[in-house]
């Protein structure tokens, strides 16, 4: 079997009394699109900082592409990943083309080299080339976290954490965010982590939805076989969620036409 | 009026200079200091609260009483110095102020520093970890520039509050814009004290504008505007600076002076005679009481005059009182052997401390002696100088008389004089030699009990320049040549209202 690109092996984290993670192993193959879900305080934001050493887990073991992580000092671990989340961050003293210029520049890339990069990504994530001489004050929300992608991008990296990426944005711009993210997944052929609290969004983006509950998985598969799968009714409610919600508005859509 | 801005006017290149680089370096050095404190403070809560509590109480110190403190502190630091590298430095001047100074401005660069980087927002910083930089690369590239304009804003106050307490580093016996004002305030010489309130206040403006420059410059992220505001300050600086490099000439003799008149005039009268006999001379002046003896026993002073009775309760704390040729004899024995300082004799007249009275209120009162004045005191308002009441002469002789008044108050000595005719209050303690007395018509009350000690001015030489005889020379003429009628004379053409002579006048007029 080939080499997962991320391998999560009994990674626990307590927060004083209160354990955020249990015990939570996860293999994550090259090329797959993952979501995690679960309600708040599941551990789902931890889960995903601890790949990237934004938190350090207080057990188990993390490794990227085959290598612990805990050997490598963190700042070079975290230029080899991209980390999307949900404020953006864009460095608000930087022009919107230094922003996705960073991660190249801290790696010494040389000028020509990056320049071209930045405009290999506005066309990636569909920004006309103009917004690099911007701030990013003058940008929608919808452009900031293209631009976020883009940075996130930058450095080529094999993986993607996301974190609630388009939670805050309008459902309009969410989907065509999101649509457009998963072609870029696939054109580059990455593997990415997404954590989300929209269900809808996991079953129409990802090729595997991984449930957290109190710092555990509880259900880990397809999407269209975690229903038939699963026994937690916590679970199967989640996962029915979007569907009900689907069958709702069909239903009232309909009403409103006859 | 004119030929005294004149002489402001032609003060100020070497009085600015100073200024300028006294309170550029402690600005400069509270800048270094205070930036990595706050960074550190930024990362660490416990550290916080001790470090800007530290830096509000120094603030509270009041920015005199701060740059007196620190004379004591180096003159111990350099006799410790010279016993362990035998090398001492000098406690006077630049030094206590740089420090006291630069202390002083340390508060708002920690406090904007502190609230600068605590401000960035929390997103930003995670983004700037999670492309990949390390904790140094995140606080030179995202949390300080974002900080910049927050930071830039505590700059400005400090620089406000450094150029505006440099004034104050003059009676430590280093030159600033604050000569104007301490010399003026002592001569009554007004356009003196409003042209270094002015100089001063002008200065601040300039810089907190050229560093408001900077800010803009950096809150709106225009590096040109940041960049101009750099370079005209340091252009402005280094303008200012020019005058030191002409006023660095070695002077051999240094000569001190007190903080009042008289004590100004004999130092110019000292200064001129060693000019003639071809020295180079700079002068110290506008020192405490205590400083001035200090410093000559350390060596930072080379001559200067104090009074027996002074030395004998201050420097040898003695409350007895022998008569004016023991006093004189025991000093100049005494301080040779205790501190090495040559007592050159008496210049002939004394400055002794005396209860004087408007004549008019003392005869209506019936007050001749010190006696009387103790039945009356009750009923009385005593003005004193801002020591005398915490002086030993004062002690011994209100043990003497027993004073008990309704009021004691203290003055700047100009306005006490002003106090006195103004009626706020009774009977001030004067100064014998002060031309005042005779001019505003007062009466000196005699002492039947010898409760204050003799006050004879005497020349005192430090250690080292025991043996100079061109100095020795210079001044031994000046022994017994300076009656207290002329000396009341030269001190009331200084600080009188009307054609004000200056104390260089005055000393050429008593001793040309």
């Amino acid at each position: 079997m080939a080499q997962p690109a991320i391998e999560l092996i009994g990674i626990e984290k307590r927060y004083g009394a209160r354990a955020a993670l249990a015990g939570v192993s996860l293999d994550v193959p090259t090329g797959q699109f993952v979501a995690l879900v679960g309600a708040s305080g599941s551990g789902k934001t931890t889960l995903l900082k601890t790949i990237n050493g934004l938190i350090a887990p207080g057990g188990g073991q993390v490794r990227v592409v085959g290598e612990d992580a805990a050997a490598v000092p963190p700042h070079q671990l975290r230029r080899s990943i991209g980390y999307v989340f949900q404020e953006v961050g864009l460095f608000p003293h930087l022009s919107v083309g230094e922003n996705i210029a960073i991660t190249p520049k801290l790696l010494g890339w040389d000028r020509a080299r990056t320049a071209a990069r930045v405009d290999e990504l506005l066309d990636l994530v569909v920004l006309p080339r103009e917004v690099a001489a911007r701030a990013p004050a003058q940008l929608s929300g919808g452009q900031r976290q293209r631009v976020g992608v883009a940075r996130a991008l930058a450095a080529e990296p094999k993986i993607m954490l996301m974190d609630e990426p388009f939670g805050a944005l309008d459902p309009l711009t969410r989907d065509a965010l999101g649509t457009d993210y998963r072609a870029l997944h696939d054109k580059l052929s990455l593997t990415t982590l997404m954590v989300t609290h929209d269900m809808a969004e996991a079953v129409l983006l990802a090729d595997r939805i991984v449930v957290l509950k109190d710092g555990v998985i509880v259900a880990d598969g397809a999407p269209g076989r975690l229903l038939a799968t699963t026994q937690d009714p916590d679970v199967r409610a989640l996962l029915e969620a979007p569907r009900r919600q689907a069958e709702r508005l069909r239903e009232r859509l309909n009403g409103v036409a006859s | 009026m004119s030929d005294r801005v004149a002489q402001a006017w032609g003060l100020l290149p070497e009085y600015l200079a100073w200024h300028v680089l006294l309170s550029a370096s402690a600005l400069a050095l509270g800048l270094l200091i205070s930036l990595p404190l706050a960074v550190a403070a930024s990362r660490s809560a416990r550290l916080r609260w001790p470090v800007l509590a530290f830096a509000g109480l120094i603030q509270t110190i009041p920015s005199l009483a701060l740059l007196a403190l620190f004379y004591p502190l180096l003159l111990a630091l350099s006799a410790l110095s010279q016993t362990v590298l035998g090398q001492g430095f000098s406690a006077l001047g630049f030094l206590p102020s740089l420090l006291a100074l630069t202390l002083y401005s340390m508060l708002p660069i920690l406090r904007t520093g502190t609230a600068g980087i605590l401000g960035v927002d929390p997103a930003v910083r995670e983004a700037a970890d999670g492309v990949g930089m390390t904790p140094r690369q995140r606080l030179f590239q995202v949390e300080l520039p974002l900080a910049m304009p927050v930071i830039m804003a505590g700059v400005r106050t400090a620089a406000v509050w450094t150029i505006g307490a440099a004034t104050l580093s003059t009676p430590v016996g280093q030159t600033s814009l604050g000569n104007y004002i301490f010399a003026g305030l002592q001569t009554e010489n007004w356009v003196f004290v409003l042209f270094g309130c002015a100089a001063s206040a002008a200065l601040a403006m300039v810089v907190d504008q050229l560093l408001g420059l900077i800010e803009t410059g950096a809150a709106r992220r225009k590096r040109g505007l940041m960049i101009a505001g750099a370079a005209l300050l340091v252009v402005g600086v280094l303008a200012a600076l020019t005058p030191l490099a002409a006023f660095g000439k070695p002077s051999s003799y240094v000569v001190g002076a007190k903080n009042f008149s008289e004590q100004y005039i004999l130092a110019e009268v000292m200064a001129e005679r060693l000019e003639r006999s071809g020295g180079h001379v700079s002068r110290k002046e506008d020192l405490g009481s205590a400083v001035a003896y200090r410093a000559l026993a350390a060596g930072e002073l080379d001559v200067y005059v104090d009074y027996s009775g002074t030395l004998w309760t201050n420097v040898l704390k003695r409350q007895d009182n022998p008569g004016r040729a023991q006093v004189l004899a025991q000093l100049t024995t005494e301080l040779k052997k205790r501190d090495g300082v040559v007592v050159l004799g008496s210049l002939g007249f004394e400055n002794a401390y005396a209860f004087a009275m408007r004549a008019d209120r003392a005869k209506a009162q019936g007050i001749v002696s010190l006696a009387d004045l103790a039945r009356q005191a009750p009923r009385l308002t005593l003005g004193s100088d801002l020591e005398f009441l915490s002086r030993p002469e004062w002690k011994a002789v209100d043990a003497a008389y027993g004073f008990n008044f309704k009021q004691e108050r203290s003055f700047q000595p100009t306005f006490m004089y002003r106090a006195l005719s103004g009626g706020e209050a009774d009977v001030i303690s004067a100064f014998s030699s002060d031309g005042r007395i005779s001019a505003d018509k007062l009466v000196v009350l005699t002492d039947p009990k010898g409760a204050l000690p003799p006050y004879d001015a005497v020349i005192l030489i430090s250690p080292k320049r025991a043996g100079d005889e061109r100095l020795l020379a210079a001044l031994r003429p000046l022994i017994g040549s300076i009656s207290v009628e002329a000396m009341r004379a030269a001190n009331y053409s200084v600080d009188r209202d009307q054609g004000k002579a200056s104390p260089a006048e005055a000393a050429r007029a008593l001793h040309p």
